[in-house]
């Protein structure tokens, strides 16, 4: 099958055999919010954040096969609240406080938040896990308070760095990302790891050592424009 | 395997366990449930040694390790008791029976003793609801207890009696069979014409012989034969998918993890049938082309376990598995059995098949489904117990018979299994269509006040629908109906079966691991009589959040629970609601949220302790 087009909010747009819907829309410039998804590692559709509607069927865009005449609905307010619903689930699951929070600026968690209108208390309940925090390694530590789940560490780390520093352990609401082994020390993890950059861990929960507010707040990657406005970037261009 | 005390495992050992599947890391839960039912936990040494044999990383291993409820990182007493905590078994006396194991052992629980000796749990539904309370002691089944029974018991133990001998004192000279019914009743209460009446032995494999593969998935879709483990899914659509994926490899796996709380029916076909189940598996697989077969085995159901493997030797023995099935060249099935270990998400077709390749048990992204990409990425076709029996059946009678059967759309027979208040619980087999009431009379429930059909993840009715009729169209369900009497709290019921899901959930996506918990909360704010009118739109807000962005069939329906009670019973929801006072949350207790604070100025409050300064 050769490249075929499907609409996204009644924009056309081209895709290939093989991608996602979330490949196809980066292509075009259509900006489909997420959070456990990042370029470059493989597709975990466990957020549910780019969550939208394909034919009517709400779908995960980050793993839904894009198809020849798809009609895909993105930005509906609709759509738009379930998002919200989801990234106030994630803010009460850990302990997000922003304001005392290193990633402040550079977090997509945050940054999503505002981009989403959370601008209100919630209705949620805050879940306050007390999880130790391993800082064994010389170089980096590890707050699991602030993780979102997303795994994008662990898929950074096996399939990027070739390493595995990282896994899943536990069910349900106690699943959590943890080190190889005993701890952080224990593994082979180095600060120069891509796992590690601050690219990949979208919140505050892998924290380099010793560079921590070296950007100022104000200058930081949220600072500078809504979270996405760089794949929309594309669009505008 | 006889369980040891110690707590230091022996990593020889441990090794030698791994050896016997070949370090192969797809069998990773047949290695962790043999190192665990060996040393009573997986300790980090053990886990550390498993990743070297199987050449995988630790945080791989105790990513499964810490998965399933059956495997422990701490260590578990030489006797381990489950007791099961279902509402059924909660109704049923279980607050009475803890309390005895309590009192006998001298632990809580969730506690082991010091000597190591015995641990105390709950886990959730163990398939026994028809005969509530029960309990999983290693793997002995007890069923209908009482704390006569549990002071019996404790002491048979305690005088170095073995779990089996609480069965039988000639335990060891029982056939698996025998084991198996003294342990659990049947309790058949209504044989239907295709499963638990006269089933002649491999009449459907004989004609199937005779029938190309095509003819056989042809029958199978004109039987309108549909998924009974609740999904419905047309069975031979499924088979025609899996035989069209041009592949090496074909894979059939059984499904035989019903853990719907109020589902038992799989295991008395476990039981009895458990012949005609392989004879279906094994025409599923001359249909699609397979030669491998999966029976996953909830490990609820481990009692069953020398059952099924006596099966399996006796048609290999009689070449009705293996190569050349019944001498007919080029039809290779043979089938092997697998043990969960305490997952009810694994009865989701994407997750069992991960548990089945020793992983956790995750449900998997789809597409692709697992009819062209399933187990090890092979076509595999995922069937309930009860829908390779039936296949077996109408391959003998023909598609015809078993179509005429039921309703339009719901064609044949369906087994219900049938707890709760009422006379006379078990398992009926009846042909779709009959209507809730007619269950009932059966059954001797008709002071229902409430009946939950297809487990929590179905549907709670109220009396004035028990007009409705089990069918797809109408109540779908894989099974379970339970019934409620005018006594209980439909509250209680309905927290109960959200901590379940709770429990559940594999948290792999966010709605379904932190959504079910708030809705968990706000239910329990409902009972303590601290919710406000606008706990209920917030209720239904949130279940349709989870439901429509879940990943999977769990967070699909797990508020099913909120919302058909809601929809059915506004009632006793409008009736505990009310409107707070001062603006200030009926949910906010000041006393406790400046507690912390209390403590750490380690001085009392000027404001909210009046006693201050007297």
């Amino acid at each position: 099958m050769s490249d075929f087009t499907f609409t996204i909010d009644g924009t056309e747009i081209t895709a290939k055999e093989g991608q996602t819907i979330m490949d196809a829309a980066d292509d075009a410039g259509i900006y489909v919010p997420r959070l456990c998804d990042h370029e470059g590692l493989r597709h975990q559709g466990g957020c549910r954040v780019c969550t939208v509607k394909a034919d009517g069927r709400s779908v995960s865009a980050c793993t839904q096969p894009a198809a020849p005449g798809l009609t895909v609905e993105n930005e509906t307010p609709h759509i738009n609240k379930l998002r919200r619903d989801l990234v106030e689930m994630l803010f009460h699951e850990g302990n997000h406080l922003c304001p005392i929070c290193e990633a402040s600026g550079n977090c997509e968690l945050q940054a999503m938040a505002y981009r989403l209108d959370m601008t209100a208390p919630t209705k949620f309940p805050y879940l306050e896990p007390c999880r130790p925090v391993d800082a064994s390694h010389p170089d980096i530590a590890l707050d699991t308070n602030r993780c979102i789940s997303c795994g994008r560490c662990i898929r950074a780390s096996q399939d990027v760095d070739g390493k595995g520093v990282f896994g899943y352990v536990g069910r349900g609401i106690h699943r959590h990302v943890a080190a190889n082994g005993e701890d952080l020390s224990h593994t082979d993890a180095e600060v120069t790891d891509f796992a590690i950059s601050s690219e990949v861990c979208p919140v505050g929960c892998i924290i380099r050592k010793r560079i921590g507010f070296a950007t100022p707040i104000g200058e930081r990657e949220f600072d500078k424009g809504l979270i996405g406005h760089k794949i929309s970037a594309k669009r505008d261009d | 395997m006889t369980p040891q005390t110690t707590t230091t495992p022996d990593q020889g050992e441990v090794a030698r366990i791994c050896d016997a599947f070949q370090s192969d890391p797809h069998r990773m839960l047949d290695i962790l449930r043999d190192v665990q039912d060996r040393f009573r936990w997986i300790s980090r040494e053990t886990i550390r040694t498993v990743a070297e044999k199987t050449a995988l990383s630790e945080i791989a291993v105790e990513g499964v390790a810490s998965f399933y409820a059956f495997l422990s990182q701490e260590p578990k007493g030489a006797v381990t008791i489950r007791l099961c905590d279902d509402i059924v078994d909660r109704f049923a006396g279980l607050p009475e029976v803890t309390e005895a194991f309590e009192n006998e052992l001298g632990i809580k629980i969730g506690e082991t003793s010091a000597d190591g000796a015995y641990s105390l749990e709950y886990t959730p539904c163990i398939g026994m609801c028809d005969q509530a309370p029960a309990a999983m002691i290693n793997d002995i089944v007890l069923t209908a207890l009482t704390p006569d029974k549990v002071r019996e018991i404790c002491e048979d133990l305690k005088g170095g009696k073995r779990p089996q001998d609480l069965v039988s004192h000639r335990f060891d000279d029982l056939t698996p069979y025998e084991r198996a019914i003294r342990m659990v009743d049947n309790n058949i209460r209504h044989a239907g014409a295709v499963l638990l009446g006269t089933t002649p032995a491999d009449a459907g494999l004989k004609k199937a012989l005779d029938l190309t593969p095509h003819q056989i998935i042809d029958s199978i879709e004109a039987s309108g034969l549909r998924g009974c483990g609740g999904a419905g899914f047309t069975s031979g659509r499924k088979w025609r998918f899996a035989a069209e994926t041009p592949a090496e490899r074909r894979v059939i796996i059984c499904n035989a993890d019903e853990g719907e709380p109020g589902t038992f029916k799989d295991r008395v076909l476990l039981t009895e049938r458990p012949h005609l189940l392989i004879e279906g598996m094994t025409i599923a697989a001359r249909a699609v082309g397979a030669t491998e077969g999966i029976v996953y085995l909830r490990g609820e159901y481990v009692y069953l376990r020398e059952l099924l493997q006596d099966v399996l030797d006796d048609r290999r023995a009689r070449g009705l598995l293996g190569e050349r099935i019944m001498g007919m060249a080029g039809f290779d099935f043979d089938v092997r059995l697998q043990l969960g270990a305490g997952a009810y998400i694994c009865g989701e077709e994407g997750a069992l098949i991960s548990s089945c390749e020793g992983l956790p048990g995750e449900p998997k992204t789809r597409p692709p489904f697992p009819v062209t990409r399933g187990y090890l990425d092979l076509p595999t076709v995922v069937n309930n117990v009860e829908t390779f029996c039936h296949a077996a059946r109408i391959i003998d009678r023909g598609a015809e018979w078993f179509f005429e059967m039921g309703k339009k759309g719901s064609h044949g027979t369906k087994l219900f299994s049938v707890s709760g208040d009422c006379l006379n619980p078990g398992i009926y087999e009846l042909p779709y269509g009959l209507s809730i009431r007619k269950l009932l009379e059966l059954a001797g429930g008709e002071d229902a006040a409430a009946v939950l059909v297809g487990g929590p993840s179905g549907t709670m009715i109220a009396r004035d629908t028990f007009h409705r009729e089990l069918t797809f169209d109408d109540l779908a369900t894989g099974g379970a109906i339970v019934i409620f009497s005018s006594n209980r709290n439909i509250l209680e019921i309905v927290e109960y079966y959200m901590s379940f899901f709770v429990h559940e959930s594999c948290g792999y996506c966010t709605p379904c691991r932190v959504g079910n918990v708030f809705l968990q909360k706000a239910v329990a704010k409902f009972r303590q009589g601290l919710a406000n009118p606008a706990d209920i739109e917030y209720l239904k807000d949130l279940s349709s959040t989870i439901i429509e962005t879940s990943r999977c069939g769990l967070g699909m329906t797990s508020p099913n629970p909120i919302l058909s009670t809601l929809e059915n019973f506004p009632l006793i929801y409008s009736a505990m609601v009310k409107p707070s006072e001062n603006r200030i949350r009926a949910t906010f207790d000041i006393q406790s949220a400046i507690a912390d604070a209390r403590h750490l100025a380690k001085r009392r409050s000027h404001i909210f302790d009046k006693d201050f300064g007297e």
